[in-house]
Formats: structure tokens, sequence, C-alpha cells
């Protein structure tokens, strides 16, 4: 699967996913599933690469919060387009935690979605390549948004009146 | 009323061309019809039994003439010559190809309409009371509100694949016309002790097959909190919902197995944890948006002037049409007017393009231009001058829109039933015209009085039997149509769920039914009483031993 940044372009993926601590390979960046991080996450200290999680989208991300700075990447599942609990999940981590690591969006995920996923604060996307080359059509198909987000739209509350005050 | 400027606009056409390419995806197989089905559900496309059908947002339900116009356009050519106006103030076409979709939804734009999460796991259109901004003693026009949470909520980046539809209803005043209570957040208008304005919240209310009226899980939320606090709930909901069961998935689910303590407390540490005031407007906003709805510049008119009341005096028909049909206005002179959408035998809600055009003309000519769809399925002219009634009424019946039943026992909410719906069990439509024939006598109705007949064909609830004064549940029982009866069921600011009065009635015995609970209860009532006073005195008792008397 290619991996794309928020633009669309494609980026090299420098991760590794790995299920068990016993794979984790020395001194190359990781994913781990949550779970494993968790109860490992003493031995982990001193690790001499890069550490992500992949955190199920029925898990609160409160129960990372506290090693969220030592995290590099969090990987947050749509194991169905239609399911959408990692959007909050990744407001979350940025608006609440102040999160500034990768966010990843993996499983089922459209070129409908990229410009709610963009405005959600995601920035790596594991698309087919046909979903890759229409990126970045999809994210100026809508051209005004109504809520603050973590792209670099102006909301349109925000405009009128940044407007009417030059004026 | 509200108005676009360019970026509402640019957004509303952005968004027809992105349903365009959708379409086009889909038509080409890009798209499985499993993908599909959400982008078409966000925007309004659902696949009925013989065609798809198209539902289009009518905000909070206000309408401009012109706007009407072209939705008696759009049913003429992309329809069968007529639209059907729904529940949630929104108007369906019933009969438009897929591939013309997109040019229908262009034309829509440039009168400034839409169809954007009209159906879908999102939030809904945003209804309110319908004489907001006329009805007397309201706290502030509801629909100030109604437009801030329908721009908030369009494309919203987290909430547009929640686990469920998510309905909000806003109303401005103690009396309840937008049914708040059952909605999956309700929103009263309200004072807190220093005269501010603000909003008591209710959540977890609905309909379906676990009807529940919804609790106040906040008496008093100020007005520059709304969106957050909104936020927070969705929030709540969109992370802790049911996503492994549809039947389980609304709100109200998750509201009741945590308990409204519990869930009010999770909306205010999410809602406390917030960054502060990153979702306040920003100054002038609200002005903005206010001024679109300031009242009209009023003529200083007498109320109840001479000639509307001899005119009352001498035409009998025109005087029980007012009693009816009109309602009081905050502004002396002035008066609302209902046209209702029921004529004996039609299909409840159902507008052919002449009759909207008839009713965008006499808004123009008679109402300043203004139209409000109902929840119950009728159209509102909120300011006629009371000295031009008698000739409006005239003109309206010239067309057949005269018909003097609003909130009598013919003025029915019905859903589309088994004759359209690929989820009924049985009609409602048929069920609906039989009991308008039984009661045919206006007199009689008059006398009946206030009298809420609401009639779903299927335990989904669309016609809103569970607070109908009288619900007809349609039921499939062994492969025959039989109908269950509820009474005492109410939407308004005494908000209650009709209790089941006993054992069904098949197709041809249901309206002898309700001719007999309407027996029973002219038996008993008192004087001045309506249906729902009498059975809230009495109880069911007295209507089920008539009822099932020879049993």
């Amino acid at each position: 699967m290619p991996l794309i940044d928020r633009t669309g372009w494609a980026v090299t993926d420098p991760w590794v996913e790995v299920e068990t601590l016993e794979e984790l390979p020395d001194g190359q960046a990781a994913i781990l599933p949550a779970e494993v991080f968790q109860e490992h996450r003493h031995a982990l200290d001193g690790r001499n690469a890069a550490l992500g999680v992949r955190l199920p989208n029925d898990q609160p991300v409160d129960e990372i919060a506290p090693d969220l700075h030592r995290l590099d990447a969090v990987v947050l599942e749509f194991p169905a387009f239609k399911d959408g609990r990692a959007y909050s999940q990744a407001r979350l981590l940025r608006q609440r935690h102040g999160y500034t690591g990768e966010i990843r969006a993996t499983g089922d995920v459209l070129q409908d979605q990229a410009i709610f996923l963009v405005r959600c604060g995601f920035d790596r996307f594991e698309v087919d390549a046909h979903t890759a080359e229409r990126w970045q059509a999809a994210l100026r198909r809508i051209s005004v948004v109504y809520q603050p987000g973590r792209d670099d739209s102006t909301p349109a509350p925000w405009r009128r009146h940044a407007r009417r005050a030059a004026e | 009323m509200y108005r676009y400027d360019e970026f509402d606009q640019a957004l509303v056409n952005d968004r027809v061309e992105q349903f365009r390419e959708q379409v086009n995806r889909r038509l080409s197989g890009e798209l499985t019809e499993d993908q599909f089905k959400p982008l078409r559900l966000m925007n309004g496309v659902y696949l009925q039994l013989h065609a798809y059908m198209l539902r289009v947002a009518i905000p909070y339900g206000t309408l401009s003439a012109n706007q009407l116009r072209t939705l008696a356009d759009v049913a003429r050519r992309y329809d069968k010559g007529y639209g059907h106006f729904t529940t949630r103030q929104n108007i369906q076409f019933n009969w438009p190809a897929l591939k013309d979709i997109p040019d229908l939804l262009s034309e829509l734009a440039q009168v400034e309409m839409h169809a954007i999460q009209t159906s879908g796991n999102c939030i809904r259109n945003v209804t309110a009371d319908q004489y907001a901004g006329v009805a007397a003693g309201e706290v502030e026009d509801p629909r100030v509100y109604a437009e801030i949470i329908r721009q908030w909520s369009t494309l919203h980046p987290e909430f547009s694949f929640l686990p469920r539809k998510f309905k909000v209803a806003v109303t401005g005043c103690r009396e309840d016309r937008a049914a708040v209570a059952v909605h999956d957040v309700g929103l009263r208008m309200t004072r807190d002790d220093a005269g501010e304005p603000g909003f008591e919240v209710l959540v977890g209310g609905g309909q379906g097959r676990t009807p529940v009226i919804a609790k106040t899980i906040r008496n008093f939320l100020p007005k520059r909190h709304l969106l957050s606090y909104l936020e927070a709930v969705l929030r709540v909901y969109n992370q802790l919902g049911r996503r492994d069961n549809a039947f389980k998935a609304r709100i109200k689910i998750l509201v009741n197995s945590v308990g409204a303590d519990e869930f009010a407390r999770m909306v205010e540490e999410e809602w406390q944890a917030m960054p502060d005031q990153e979702l306040d407007l920003p100054d002038g906003e609200l002005e903005r948006i206010q001024a679109y709805f300031a009242p009209p510049a009023y003529h200083d008119l007498p109320d109840d002037p001479p000639a509307y009341a001899a005119w009352r005096r001498h035409d009998p028909e025109f005087a029980r049409w007012v009693q009816a049909n009109v309602a009081a206005h905050k502004q002396p002179g002035y008066a609302i007017v209902n046209v209702s959408l029921k004529p004996h035998g039609g299909a409840p809600g159902d507008a052919t393009a002449e009759e909207m055009e008839a009713v965008a003309e006499l808004a123009d000519r008679f109402a300043l231009g203004e139209i409000r769809v109902t929840h119950e399925q009728n159209l509102t002219l909120p300011d006629v001058r009371q000295e031009d009634l008698y000739e409006l009424w005239q003109a309206l019946a010239h067309h057949g829109l005269a018909t003097a039943n609003v909130g009598l026992i013919s003025d029915i909410i019905a859903c589309p039933g088994l004759d359209y719906c690929s989820l009924a069990n049985a009609r409602s439509i048929p069920v609906a015209q039989r009991i308008q024939e039984r009661f045919a006598d206006l007199d009689r109705q008059h006398d009946i009085g206030e009298l809420k007949v609401k009639i779903s064909g299927c335990i989904n609830a669309c016609g809103h039997h569970h607070v109908g004064h009288i619900g007809i549940l349609g039921v499939d029982k062994k492969g025959q149509e039989f109908y269950q009866l509820t009474i005492g069921g109410s939407a308004d600011e005494t908000a209650s769920l009709g209790e089941i009065v006993g054992k069904g009635f098949a197709y041809d015995e249901v309206v002898d039914a309700v001719e007999t609970l309407v027996d029973a209860y002219l038996e008993h009532r008192a004087r001045g009483e309506a249906f729902l006073d009498t059975y809230r005195r009495v109880g069911a008792e007295p209507f089920r031993e008539k009822l099932y008397a020879a049993d």
C-alpha cells in the first residue's frame, strides 16, 4: 500500500509493523499494538529507534496519553469507511494532548474522506494507488469550511469578519 | 430569512460537483454500491422500493417563495409533478433518475438549496418551531441558532460518520411545536436567573423501535457555548455509541445504558477539557445571522379589524377555517396562516407543482414572500395581515388548499408505508385516507376538536405514531397487515409516549376502531377538554372497555 502525506505526495514508509516485543527490530522505526506497548512500556525505555503504536478505534486515547511524548507515530484504524471513531481519536490527540507526532490513517480509506481526515489532524494515509492519485483533487474539491480544523483553511465565519475588518 | 453569502454558496456549489463525480464513479463501477451508499446517503439519495428518492433540505423549515417555485419546477421536470413534505420539514422527490440528480442539485443550488446531510449517519437537517419569529412569548428566534448549527454541522470533519443519524431541534419558547423531546438533541431556549438567554439541553429522545422521551442534561447553557457543548455531546456519542447493531446505535440507547446523569457527567468532562473558546463565533457573526431574522417592518394595524370580524360572522366556512388554520401572531393586526396539505383523500404532505406555485404566489401577495414547512407536514404563511385573510382564504380555496382541518382528526401524519417504502409492513396512506373519509364531515371534526392521529407502516416509526394522541402502527401478522393502536402520545411541551390499548386490528377494522376511540372520548369528555386531556384524566381503561366490549 502506498503511503501518502497530507497533500497526496507519496512518501517512503520508514516504519515496520510488528505484533510482539520479540519481533521489534533493533535500530529501526517500528510500530507496536498499543496493548503490547502498554504492557511493556518500561521495557521499552531507552530504545534506540523511533516507536509508534497502533490504537484500535474502541480504545480511548487517554490510555496512551502519558506516553505520547515518546511515541513518534500513532496509527488509527478505519475497519470500515463508515466507522468514524478514529476521527475523534485524532482530534483528541492533537487538540487535547497536543500531540505533534505522525497520525496515520489505515484501513478503508477513500478519497471522499480526505478533507475530514486532514482536518482532524491525520497526516499520513495508507491508501491504494488509485486513491493516492486522486487525493489532491479531493482535498481541493470543497473550498469552504465552517469549523476550525487542523488544516490551513480559515473557517467561513472568520473569513467573513476578517474581510469586514480589512474593509 | 437567511441568505447565502459567497462562502455558503461556494460550499453548496462545490458539493454538487463533488457529488456529480461520486455518481459518475458509481455509474462507471469504480465505487461499489457498499462504498457509494454512505456517500449518496450523506447527500439525501435513498434507494426505495421503485426508484431512487431524493430528500432536499429545508433548513428549519423556512422557504422563500422563489425557492418554493424552484421546488415546483424540480417536481415537474425530474419527478411526476409532485413532491412530498416530510416530518423533518424537508421535501422528498420519489422518482428522479440517479444520473439526473447532479443537474437537479445544481438547479437547487441556484436558489440556495441543497440535499446535504438529509440522510446518512450524520447530523441531519436542523428543525425548529414553524412559528419562529412570529409566536408570542419567544425568548429569541430559534432559527438564528438553527442556522448556526446548520453551518457548524455541515461537512463536520469529526462527526460525518456517526454510529447512526443525529437529529437536532430548537424551540424558542415554552410551547413546543418542534417536538424537541423526541430528538437526539433538543434545545429549548430559556433564561437564567439573571435574565440571560440560553438553552435547556435535552438529549436521547427518539422514536423508532425504542421510543424515549429525552432527558435534560443541562438546565441552562449560555448561548456562546452552544457549539462547544454540542461538540462534547457528539464526541462522547461518536466514541461510545454502539456500532454493532443499527437498531441500538442511536444516542438514546447510549444514554439509557449509562444513565442520563452519568451521560451528563461524561459530556461535562469532555466539555471542560476542550480548549477554551475555540468554537466561540468571531465577534459580529451572531449579529450578522440575527440580522437576517430581524422582524419585518410591521405596520401599525388594529387587532381584529371590523371587516375581518364581519367576514367571520357572515361566512361560516371562513370562520371554521380561521378557527382551525389561523393562529395568533405576536403583532396586532397580523395572523399566522396554516395551509393544510391534508385534503381528504390525498396523501398527507404531498403537494403538486401547481399547488407549490400557488402557495408561492400567495406568499408573495399576502405574506412577505415567506413560507414555513411544519413537521406535521403542512405549510405555514407566517406574516399575513388579518384584513387580507378573507381574500387569501378564497384564493387558497380556489386551489383546493383551504381544507379547514389543521390540528383536527383528518390532519394526519403518515409515513409513505407499504406503497412506497421497502421497510414497511403495512400500508399507511390508505389508512389515513379512510380515516379522512370516515370523518369527512368538517362539523363533526370541529366538534371532536384537537386530535392528532399519526400512522407508521412499520416499527421504525417515521409516521411518529408513538406521539400521536391516537397512534397507529402497521405490523405484519402472518403475512397480513395488522394495526396496533396507542393512545395518549404527545410531542409538545407535555411530551409523552402513547400506551398500547390492546390487540391489533386488521386493515378493514382499523378505521372502526379509531372511531370507537373517538366515541369513547366524546362520552367521557368534560367541558372544553380535548382528546388528550380526557385520556390524561380518565386513563386508558374507558377506551379499552369500549374498544373490546364485544370480546
